[in-house]
């Protein structure tokens, strides 16, 4: 491959490196979700003040739109994982988009539930066919679709690569989601914060969504370590370093 | 306190919510810890049973299979 790509990047591809830097970061992935997160529930339950329209309901915000975040960033990460599987054929890359795949339907379902139990009082309905909605519905079947053509092979190396291929085409569905609150005329709310310029919400609200939005994060890595951990363990069991890795777990 | 719990009126909207975000990843996260105890465990039986016909069979010269 390119020889700008440096030489570590090389090594963190091998199963055996990847799944011992996995192990390592694990943990403090983890600790970090669970500090962050509750440092988030916290101020979004407690500290953040009720809105002056929406009263308390508004409060399913802080779980709604970090879990939303999640669902499109999961999706990108999953099509460049799926594309670089499919042109360089890397193992580890395979591993990533499709152990990425069943954490992104999990956020996409905390998206819709949680959006459905905070339409009831604010819009009078628990689910309307409108754009935004459809959108993130169509995300979820994606995921579902990626994974039940992953799985639909008797080769899990081909089930990837095709599951991979649908992975890739289904992209095209995560500007649609981000944009459908401005290109149709929907009952969803726009965007409230912004990278770009003044977001239009109050501090105290803000900083319990970003951290919230960073635990989500933290919280992805730690459960893609250990799903890519497994699948590794899995996909190398006749190699050596797995069989010795399966003795010295089963003294313990 | 019961204030906090009543959530003005929208606990049985914000409740849920939360619970939902927390049991949802919960199992998520609970997922590929049993899958990976499981995966080992029938590693380690295989194991036992290659070096168990590599005993039976003697000092074979060919490598022991690998399914």
């Amino acid at each position: 491959m390119s020889s700008w790509i440096p030489l570590w990047l090389h090594r963190l591809g091998s199963p055996p490196t990847f799944y011992r830097f996995a192990g390592a970061l694990r943990p403090w992935m983890l600790a970090l979700a669970l500090l962050l997160g509750a440092i988030a529930l916290y101020g979004g339950l407690v500290l953040a003040p009720p809105d002056y329209q929406q009263g308390d309901d508004y409060r399913i915000i802080f779980v709604h739109v970090p879990s939303a975040w999640m669902a499109l960033f999961i999706y990108a990460v999953m099509a460049v994982a799926s594309f670089i599987a499919l042109v360089w054929r890397i193992k580890l890359a395979e591993v990533v988009a499709m152990e990425s795949a069943p954490i992104g339907a999990a956020f996409t379902l905390i998206t819709l539930v949680t959006g459905s139990l905070w339409g009831i009082r604010m819009w009078g309905t628990w689910w309307t066919w409108d754009a935004r909605l459809t959108s993130e519905l169509v995300l979820l079947f994606l995921y579902l679709g990626v994974l039940g053509l992953y799985h639909a092979f008797e080769d899990r190396r081909q089930g990837a690569r095709a599951a991979a291929f649908l992975a890739l085409i289904g992209i095209i569905n995560v500007p649609i989601v981000h944009f459908s609150v401005n290109w149709w005329n929907t009952l969803h709310q726009g965007s409230t914060v912004r990278l770009l310029g003044p977001s239009s919400m109050s501090d105290a609200m803000i900083w319990p969504l970003l951290t919230m939005m960073v635990a989500t994060k933290c919280y992805y890595l730690a459960s893609l370590f250990a799903r890519a951990r497994t699948d590794l363990l899995a996909l190398e069991s006749g190699k050596e370093w797995v069989r010795q890795i399966a003795i010295t777990e089963g003294r313990a | 306190m019961s204030d906090f719990f009543a959530m003005g009126g929208y606990a049985a909207y914000v409740w849920p919510s939360y619970a939902v975000f927390l049991l949802v990843l919960l199992a998520d996260a609970i997922a590929p810890t049993m899958r990976r105890r499981r995966l080992l465990r029938e590693l380690r039986a295989r194991i036992a049973r290659q070096a168990a016909r590599h005993n039976r069979d003697g000092a074979s010269p060919t490598a022991p299979e690998r399914p």
